[in-house]
């Protein structure tokens, strides 16, 4: 293998340097083609939803009487003033507010972390009802009770795993605001995770009246 | 390495973001909008619509969606080719719904 | 691999007077050795990466596809290498192998990821670290499928997993399945670098219809991966979910329906033949006018017809669930849309037999691949349309007639010409030639033995011979044993011309930059390519194709930028 002397390897890597060049629109579109795969996988569980309940629409209809509405409904609230936050956040960074930025963003993440708590309190109360996939209590039940609770803590669940990987982005943004990573001329990357924040929610806003408004 | 943009697609193309912030008022208001027609499902959901329950209340998701979209996400902003991605999604959702339910809904 | 010698190319590169350049071979960044292959994000060495991966993932699916046929020595059930257990497994893992680990990656994260920027005028892909990931996902969902192994006993549900089977074995599907999830998110990552890189990155000048028709195939291919791979990534989700909690979904005795698993399997698999195949017809269309000397016919209609496919392709899942208990307003309506696939095929064909058309056809290893492809995608097509329409599908599914038609479809369609482009470019890639004659001589054997293995599949399945036993009644001895011989010839074959495809990276004639008189970009530049593809990004200025010295199918030269 040939060698190549250290004044070529300066001049490659400084091409290298340069072909590192910066495209916002780029960026921006590869994050959304990847928010389109993400909805295309939750169309596959809505498509699993809306059969079942079409087999079965009596028995969604009682087993949806059973989730909490209050707790959706506040959980819904949480994560669209998560979103204004966010929002707010891309706003302040564009006027080059660091510290403004830094302070909706840090709401975006509390305000997903009480989602979080939301719907583990939520949880409990279900399970505590003996609730839960496998359990006898849910078993007793007619097959399109299970299969909706199956589904309410299959799609819940993924949710939340989507709320938490939202989560730790938005994490990694604030250390890069922090750091001026992220700044007034830089911000690509806080808006795309922004995008990823967005879309978390708009999937919840679907979720929401399919298993806590069906009486 | 001559070129002053290597890189860059067909001329004329932008490769920064160059977009004029939107105001902070306006992203109140959105999110006043989202509120109230989260309150506007969870009050219908009350009243018995029997079959319509479900269409009002995709309805009133759909409609809070195309709101987080276009101003939350900016694609009313974007470049059509934007629009476009999401429209192929969107009606690869449809004729996945459509053709499933072509087989499902004729077999209970 | 990185001992690979360099290749001085023609072309001079502006960074060393003398005329020499780096090649992406010579190792310039800071590690050494093996890192300096596994950490780069060069799209050329990733191709390479994914190359030498998927080929030795391909080398095991041919091992075990042909313990398979060795099997069908005796008829059985006394006498046989494997019991019933094991032949399922077999069975399940050739499918895997070949379908999640070599066709589906196939021609764009190898010969896609090294050549869709060249053609394209780029430096790279758009998300090159993206690209490293994706390689990295690869191989670890190979690792974790190769790890079902060792835990419960290798899967033996089939390579499509069909519940409620597939929820009730003991066997380690969830490993299995967790791995072909992964596999789904390096798809998706290749797609989505695709798109950004041909929506982006294209040289000034290069408009879309201005793209060579490979690229156009990637792209139609992109568009699949991207959006049809998460259906199956939530699909095999739902299954783990399924054995580790039991929520029922799929669950029959639970109220679940199996047949919606098989709508949500086929939402994705279907169109993931065209994720095997429209890249290998972007590699005919490229193939095909090079060797003809002669533009090619039809170009806009065959960039439309893959985007076509690419669409129709969604339309058809249900035909293979004809006899899965769906109802008859859906087989008819699947049935139906399941022919209009054959409209842009068609088109395709008719396209470049009429490139040929007075073309001065130069019949090089390529170009006879390309001719063994017709032939053999012939066949697969026309035993589709038989298994397409409902009457005879009922009589053929399930039996050995399928496997005959996908594998001619998809070994004889889309491998073939994987390999044809592999004979194609690999001169570009490394600079050096394989022997042609010994090529010659490897496809003509790989033919024969091809037939001679799937032709008599498709005799047997006639007669109802089903698909995956491993036993067989005496009177299909015949037939299985003239199968089982092609086996061995087909592996003579492949053999044959891997050997003398490596012997010729290698050690091969030194070749220079455009042995083909090929018109793409890539042709343009040195071979093997630099490190950075172009020393000045070009600038495209006529259609792709040009061949100054071909008879003009116009009256008039191709017209120049407007």
């Amino acid at each position: 293998m040939s060698e190549i002397t250290e004044s070529n390897a300066e001049v490659l890597g400084h091409a290298h340097e340069e072909h590192a060049h910066r495209d916002d629109v780029g960026a921006k579109m590869g994050m959304w083609i990847f928010l389109l795969t993400e909805l295309l996988l939750f169309t596959g569980l809505f498509l699993v939803y809306a059969v079942y309940r079409y087999y079965y629409t009596k028995e969604f209809h009682e087993a949806g009487m059973q989730t909490h509405i209050l707790f959706g409904t506040v959980n819904t609230m949480v994560l669209l003033t998560s979103s204004l936050t966010m929002v707010l956040s891309i706003a302040a960074i564009q006027r080059g507010k660091k510290w403004l930025s830094a302070t909706f963003l840090s709401s975006t993440i509390l305000l997903g972390l009480a989602f979080l708590i939301i719907k583990y309190v939520e949880w409990s109360e279900e399970i505590a009802k003996g609730i839960y996939p496998g359990s006898p209590t849910l078993l007793a039940k007619s097959n399109g009770e299970v299969l909706f609770f199956g589904l309410y803590y299959t799609m819940t669940g993924l949710h939340a795993i989507h709320v938490i990987a939202g989560m730790t982005i938005l994490i990694f943004m604030l250390v890069f605001i922090l750091r001026n990573k992220i700044t007034k001329d830089n911000y690509t990357k806080l808006e795309n995770a922004g995008l990823y924040w967005h879309l978390v929610d708009i999937i919840w806003i679907f979720l929401f009246p399919l298993f806590y408004l069906i009486n | 390495m001559k070129s002053p943009e290597p890189d860059r697609g067909m001329p004329g193309q932008e490769s920064k973001t160059h977009e004029e912030p939107i105001s902070y008022g306006l992203y109140l208001l959105i999110w006043l909008s989202l509120i109230a027609l989260t309150a506007t499902t969870v009050a219908v959901a009350g009243i018995n619509l029997a079959a319509f329950a479900l269409v009002v209340a995709l309805l009133i998701a759909v409609t809070k969606a195309s709101l987080v979209v276009n101003y939350f996400m900016h694609i009313k902003f974007e470049d059509r080719i934007f629009k476009v991605f999401i429209g192929i999604a969107g009606f690869t959702i449809f004729v996945i719904y459509a053709l499933t339910f072509s087989d499902v809904y004729f077999r209970r | 691999m990185a001992d690979v010698t360099i290749a001085a190319g023609k072309s001079p590169h502006s960074h060393s007077p003398d005329g020499e350049y780096h090649s992406y071979l010579e190792n310039t960044g800071k590690h050494r050795g093996i890192l300096a292959w596994i950490l780069s994000t060069d799209h050329k060495r990733i191709g390479i990466l994914y190359l030498i991966s998927i080929f030795t993932f391909f080398a095991v699916g041919v091992v075990l596809g042909f313990l398979m046929r060795l099997e069908m020595l005796v008829p059985g059930p006394a006498g046989k290498i494997f019991n019933a257990q094991e032949y399922n497994a077999l069975f399940t893992l050739h499918g895997v192998i070949m379908v999640f680990l070599f066709v589906i990656p196939g021609i764009p994260a190898t010969l896609g990821n090294f050549f869709l920027p060249i053609q394209i005028g780029a430096k790279d892909v758009a998300f090159p670290r993206l690209n490293l990931l994706s390689w990295y996902l690869y191989i670890t969902g190979a690792i974790v499928i190769m790890m079902s192994m060792f835990w419960h006993g290798l899967p033996d549900t089939g390579w499509t997993f069909y519940v409620p089977y597939s929820i009730r074995t003991g066997t380690d599907v969830t490993m299995a399945v967790f791995g072909v999830f992964i596999l789904g998110f390096s798809s998706i990552l290749t797609g989505l670098n695709f798109l950004t890189t041909i929506h982006r990155l294209r040289a000034p000048g290069m408009s879309f219809f201005r793209m060579p028709l490979f690229v156009w195939a990637l792209y139609a291919t992109a568009w699949i991966q991207v959006i049809a791979t998460p259906v199956l990534a939530i699909t095999l989700l739902l299954i783990v979910i399924e054995r580790v909690f039991s929520v029922g979904i799929f669950n029959p005795t639970l109220g679940g329906d199996p047949v919606l698993y098989q709508h949500l399997f086929w939402i994705y698999s279907h169109p993931a033949v065209y994720i095997m195949i429209l890249p290998p017809m972007g590699v005919v269309s490229e193939i095909v006018t090079t060797f003809s000397h002669r533009s090619v016919f039809g170009y806009k209609m065959i960039a439309m017809s893959s985007l076509a496919i690419a669409f129709i392709g969604y339309l058809v899942w249900g035909h293979h669930m004809f006899v899965a208990g769906e109802t008859q307003t859906a087989q008819f309506v699947f049935s139906l849309l399941t022919f209009l696939v054959a409209i842009p095929s068609g088109i395709k064909v008719f396209n470049w037999v009429a490139t040929m058309y007075k073309g001065s056809i130069d019949p090089q290893p390529p170009f006879l691949f390309l001719m063994a492809f017709i032939i053999l995608f012939a066949i697969g097509g026309l035993t589709g349309l038989v298994l397409g329409s409902l009457a005879t599908d009922v009589h053929l599914t399930g039996t050995y007639f399928v496997v005959g038609h996908f594998h001619y479809i998809i070994f004889g369609g889309a491998v073939f010409i994987f390999f044809g482009a592999l004979h194609y470019w690999l001169p570009k890639m490394f600079g050096r030639m394989y022997g042609k004659k010994t090529a010659n001589w490897a496809l003509g054997i790989l033919f024969v033995g091809f037939n001679m293995l799937y032709f008599p599949m498709l005799l047997l399945g006639y007669e109802g011979m089903p698909r995956r036993y491993f036993a067989y009644l005496p009177k299909y001895e015949t037939l299985q044993h003239i199968s089982m011989v092609g086996s061995w010839v087909l592996v003579i074959g492949l053999i044959i011309m891997f050997v003398n495809l490596i012997h010729g990276i290698f050690r091969g004639e030194k070749c220079g930059p455009n042995p083909w008189g090929g018109t793409t970009l890539e042709w343009t530049i040195p071979s093997p390519p630099p490190l950075e593809n172009f020393e000045e990004i070009p600038i495209v200025t006529n259609e792709p194709y040009y061949h100054p010295e071909a008879e003009p199918i116009k009256a008039e030269p191709i017209p120049v930028a407007k």
